[in-house]
């Protein structure tokens, strides 16, 4: 990404299109969103990542227009939304379940809001060819919804939610049911589909690939709240938590407690006999914080020999190996029974690779590989 | 399929004679010739050239009809409204309460339910006629259509009315535009089964019909105390063959339909 790249939420002057402030929801007791303040942009393809149950489809329902808040506000295009009922607002919903018309045709599913408007006949016959267009389905016109198949079906929610140009497109986990082949063409064809049209989309997934893929910002929630919004590589090489890093990819957390040790740099004495870790970090760590270092495993690197000049090393011996294909995964033990997981590209052939199960190998990384999270 | 033993045989057979001998002798007689019911004289079907001629009798199939149709179309109205209420609002308070007396009359004896609206009726000075039977009819046969309707109701994916709602439908278009027509079948047969209820309600209807308007059925029970008649037969003949009519056609459409969709789905998955 270069300096121009679309980033509205650097920009102080920009206003968002949606603002969430200080939303709380509540089902009985139950708090299903917990004081949650928010803002989206315009043509953002904002990205819900979360564990199921943590709040994402409450979310996506109170901008709808389905659930009210119990507490707070949110501002769609600078006005509150609380009174605008769901059929009046410019905001269309593409459901988890699809939610298609089973007695109308693809062509009658896709016409349907367009009629609701009241739009002159040869109009909606335009956008209803140019919706068909859009996701490749014009075969299937005249088809019933249980007459096609489960990728189609989602094409045509999807065609039927963008039919009416809504200012804001929800997608509730719009590609769950499809296999994983399918989904990430789709995944493509989301994000080509939303440039074309300039729609702002907020997607719900579960899926952390696919909220890498397609967002230009993804949220991490968790029971209610959210942990941390940021693009997706910041989101992969910052995060802000251990909570965040887990979730996000594989990572190590080694724990420890931190000693300044020069300017941003700290040394964090992790186990008996061990030398200190040395990891650099903005945020400031007091003398004898506990802390944990978080490295990415393609972070780290793997030798057979000892290597020179790094400023950690660590030596173990090799419990596992998954290979993947193009890399593979190390999983090795270090003698405090620490498990540490390297990546390496698999630039050889496997019978010629330099290490396999039981050797011992050494493990290093720079200081600025990893991440110093105090939580 | 497993062989039929012989004892699946007879108990098939011996439950099949117990529902539909007595409609087999029934619909014989009514093609006997002599007007003695118990004596076969040979095939006639002058006993239905004379019930076209019976001013009463026909006179009290209109009765009937026209009962049917008005307070089966009104009990499914207000069958479905109830049954979608009961079903979309969610918690209220009293809520079980309601839906208890929405079903109450399934379980009242019907000569309770008849009194009581003869007392009514007495009581707000409507003169008994085809307006008082309607509205009993409506009455009890509406529970009936609730209890169809909701069925189908909570089965029914909620998020295609929200859907429905999305698109800039009203609560009232998404219900006519979207539930509606997925839960007609249901409501149809709602309407059918008030409709049947109507057509052989014999209680209610002599608590609530007045000498300007007799059913069918009341006639028949007063004119069998003076003596079986062929004419009789013949009349429970028609009757039996609309039903029959009615029941296989309606069986057949639905199992064509599904055969249909089947086929359709399983082309769908193959071309996936
Ligand atoms: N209508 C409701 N009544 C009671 N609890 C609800 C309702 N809707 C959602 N919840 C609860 O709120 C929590 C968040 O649900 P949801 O937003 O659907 O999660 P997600 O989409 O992230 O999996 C869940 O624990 C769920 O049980
Ligand atoms: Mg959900």
């Amino acid at each position: 990404m270069n300096s121009t790249a679309f980033a509205p939420w650097e920009d102080p002057e920009a206003t968002p299109l949606i603002q969430f402030q200080n939303v709380t929801k509540r089902f009985g007791d139950f708090v299903a969103i917990d004081d949650l303040t928010i803002d989206i942009y315009e043509k953002e393809f904002f990205a819900l990542l979360g564990p199921s149950g943590c709040g994402k489809t409450t979310m996506m329902r109170m901008l709808a227009g389905f659930e009210t808040p119990t507490q707070g506000k949110i501002n769609l295009a600078g006005k509150d939304i609380a009174p605008v009922p769901p059929n009046k607002r410019a905001v269309n919903m593409m459901f988890q379940s699809y939610a298609l018309f089973p007695h109308l045709s693809v062509w009658e599913n896709i016409a349907f809001g367009l009629k609701r408007e009241q739009m002159p006949k040869n109009d909606i016959n335009d956008r209803v060819e140019e919706m068909l267009r859009l996701t490749r389905l014009e075969k299937f016109a005249r088809r019933k919804p249980h007459q096609i198949s489960g990728g189609q079906r989602q094409r045509v929610a999807l065609a039927r939610s963008l039919a009416k140009a809504p200012k804001l497109l929800l997608l509730d986990e719009p590609l769950g049911a499809l296999d994983k082949k399918l989904r990430q063409e789709t995944q493509f064809e989301l994000m080509d589909i939303q440039e074309k049209t300039g729609t702002t989309f907020v997607i719900v997934t579960h899926d952390q690939e696919e909220a890498m893929t397609v967002a230009s910002r993804v949220a991490v929630m968790d029971h209610g709240k959210i942990i941390q919004v940021a693009t997706p590589d910041r989101i992969y090489e910052t995060p802000n938590s251990v909570y965040v890093a887990d979730f996000i990819g594989e990572v190590n957390i080694i724990e420890g407690t931190a000693t300044p040790n020069g300017e941003d740099s700290y040394a964090i004495s992790w186990a008996e006999g061990q030398s200190p870790l040395k990891a650099a970090s903005a945020k400031p760590f007091s003398e004898g914080q506990k802390c944990h270092v978080a490295i990415r495993p393609e972070k780290v690197t793997i030798n057979a020999q000892k290597p020179d000049g790094v400023d950690n090393l660590v030596q173990g011996k090799i419990l596992d190996i998954a290979y993947l294909g193009n890399i593979s995964t190390y999983h090795v033990e270090l003698p405090s029974g620490t498990v540490i997981k390297a990546q390496a590209a698999n630039t050889r052939r496997i019978a010629r690779r330099s290490f396999t199960w039981e050797d011992s190998v050494w493990l290093s990384w720079t200081a600025t590989a990893g991440v110093l999270l105090a939580e | 399929m497993n062989r039929l033993s012989w004892f699946n045989v007879v108990s098939l057979t011996l439950g099949f004679a117990f529902l539909y001998i007595p409609m087999l002798i029934l619909i014989l007689y009514s093609f006997n010739e002599s007007k003695l019911v118990t004596v076969w004289a040979g095939f006639s079907t002058k006993w239905y050239g004379e019930l076209l001629q019976n001013e009463a009798f026909l006179n009290a199939a209109w009765v009937t009809l026209k009962v049917a149709v008005f307070s089966s179309t009104l009990a499914t109205v207000l069958g479905t409204i109830a049954a979608y209420v009961m079903i979309r609002s969610g918690k209220f308070f009293g809520r079980t309460l309601f839906s208890g007396m929405i079903y109450a009359p399934l379980v009242m004896p019907e000569v309770i339910t008849g009194l009581s609206l003869l007392l009514l009726f007495i009581g707000i000075g409507l003169d008994r006629g085809v307006l008082t039977i309607v509205l009993a009819h409506t009455t009890f046969s509406m529970c009936y259509v609730s209890v169809v309707v909701s069925s189908r109701l909570v089965t029914f994916d909620q998020s295609l009315e929200e859907a429905a709602l999305d698109l800039g439908c009203s609560q009232a278009e998404a219900f006519r535009l979207v539930t509606l027509p997925i839960i007609a079948p249901a409501v149809i047969s709602g309407w059918l089964l008030a409709f049947t209820l109507s057509l052989d309600d014999l209680v209610i209807a002599s608590f609530t019909s007045g000498p300007s308007a007799t059913t069918l059925p009341i006639k028949i029970f007063s004119a069998v105390r003076l003596g079986v008649s062929p004419e009789i037969n013949a009349l429970s003949t028609i009757m039996i063959a609309i039903v029959t009519v009615g029941v296989i056609t309606a069986s057949l459409v639905s199992k064509q339909q599904a055969v249909r969709q089947k086929k359709e789905e399983q082309a769908a998955e193959r071309a996936a």
